[in-house]
């Protein structure tokens, strides 16, 4: 697979799996009151601003062989790096969630329930107010997974085959993503390839936002 | 012959202040009935318990001799089906007219064409025939008020409850909400208890009318016995303008 490939496949699933479980997370958190509520809270205001390379330690440490989970084989492989991008990314999804949830009037669920709407169907009428808001909390997981470079360069490894490895051809990436691809070619002086590599990134950024803005403005 | 809607009793605390005392009322079917009354009087809280959304600490209510909303909870989910509200703001959904007015139908899992049929005639009776399709948002605040009148009874509600409907209107669109209340009494014989501090939207509205003062009905009587044979010193005070709302 490209370079990119890696990236958009890496970064997509994580934030694809984050989004699964922040919407409904956020949801929970504001529909329910429960001991520990205040604590989660306090944890998802921690781990929207966890430091990557913390995330990547701490994933290095549970997945290499001597580790808890090293018997799952998953240090160095596009596995490891979609956990730890996982674990960074699904607090952003889930505060920002909850803030677009929280910011829906209370008046709206109100008239929702006095109208004959059951638990569920007062949940869609808040989901469906709150959708811009989870539009931006997926983009934003998106923006920091796929611009995170600390986390998966220590999971991951910055793995490319450079000859033709098992029948794989030349150039082809395992773990190397366009972040970590920059980091090195910079290191080995290869600042053109570095810029356009950074090109390629920002664009990714600009088509995601600018489809989802697409997307806000139909409603 | 038992009441439509009678309440006994009712009485409601928060934070140890107490927001209603002893309310005891009776409103007989098809009838327009006004509370009204000062600012922090107890009329919205009234409502909010009527409309099961909020739980009185003592007392009881019944419709057609069901207890709805009690110190008891019997009876809270059939009942919540034959109640309406409509409140200050219209907070309607971010969606179409139609969505919107359909909302209570399709939670309810109608058929479709009923559900377009009675949309339709929901929208009639508020004068905003061929809206449908508009986004609800972008209408006018008189508009949107129509809109939440269109939805609080396109299923036909036994009771609505109107939260001072009027509050942020212009008069041109007052004297059409107040139209739209009149038509829906008239074609649906809804009950209808409105909250308001105007005393010329009761006088104009109302068939009874109900004084809550600090959380205690102080009187009860028909428009005219209320407003020209005043009983209670503090009724007369506050339609005479000399209570500060």
């Amino acid at each position: 697979m490209s370079i990119t490939g890696v990236s958009l496949k890496v970064s997509g699933t994580a934030t694809l799996l984050a989004a699964l479980t922040g919407i409904p997370l956020s949801f929970f958190i504001s529909h329910r009151e429960f001991r520990g509520k205040q604590t989660l809270l306090t944890l998802i205001n921690t781990g929207m601003g966890l430091p990557s390379v913390f995330v990547g330690l701490f994933v290095f440490i549970m997945l290499v062989p001597a580790g808890p989970f090293g018997f799952l084989k998953l240090i160095f492989t596009p596995k490891a790096m979609i956990i730890a991008q996982y674990i960074m990314v699904t607090p952003i999804i889930t505060g920002v969630s909850l803030a677009a949830i929280n910011a829906v009037p209370p008046a709206i669920r109100e008239n929702a329930y006095t109208l004959g709407g059951n638990r569920k169907d007062i949940a869609i009428v808040v989901l469906k107010e709150a959708k811009f808001g989870m539009v931006t909390s997926v983009l934003a997981g998106f923006g920091r997974a796929i611009a995170e470079v600390g986390a998966i360069l220590i999971v991951g490894g910055n793995i490319a085959y450079t000859g033709s490895v098992g029948g794989m051809g030349e150039g082809l990436s395992y773990t190397r993503t366009l972040t970590t691809a920059i980091t090195s070619e910079t290191s080995s002086g290869d600042i053109s390839v570095a810029l356009a590599l950074g090109l390629i990134l920002i664009t990714i950024n600009l088509s995601v936002n600018a489809v989802a803005s697409m997307l806000q403005r139909r409603g | 012959m038992t009441a439509h809607l009678k309440i006994t009793g009712l009485g409601k605390t928060f934070r140890e202040q107490r927001v209603l005392r002893n309310i005891n009322l009776e409103v007989e079917r098809g009838e327009i009935f006004a509370i009204m009354g000062p600012s922090g009087a107890g009329k919205t809280t009234l409502l909010r318990i009527l409309n099961l959304l909020e739980k009185p600490d003592t007392g009881s209510i019944t419709l057609d001799g069901d207890t709805i909303n009690g110190t008891q909870q019997s009876g809270h989910s059939a009942a919540r089906q034959r109640i309406s509200m409509v409140f200050q703001s219209p907070a309607l959904f971010n969606d179409t007219v139609y969505n919107n007015v359909a909302y209570s139908l399709k939670v309810r899992r109608m058929d479709k064409d009923i559900i377009k049929s009675k949309v339709s005639q929901s929208l009639r009776l508020v004068g905003l025939e061929g809206y449908e399709n508009r986004n609800a948002k972008t209408l006018s605040g008189g508009e949107e008020q129509r809109i939440a009148f269109a939805r609080a009874v396109v299923f036909e509600p036994d009771l609505l409850l109107l939260d001072e409907p009027t509050a942020n209107l212009d008069p041109g669109n007052v004297a059409k909400i107040e139209e739209v209340i009149r038509t829906i009494n008239r074609e649906l014989n809804t009950t209808i208890i409105i909250a308001t501090h105007h005393m010329n939207q009761v006088r104009r509205l109302a068939d009874r009318v109900g004084m809550l003062l600090e959380g205690e009905l102080i009187e009860t009587g028909s428009r005219e016995e209320v407003f020209e044979g005043v009983a209670d010193e503090r009724t007369r005070a506050f339609i005479e303008g000399e209570m500060v709302c």
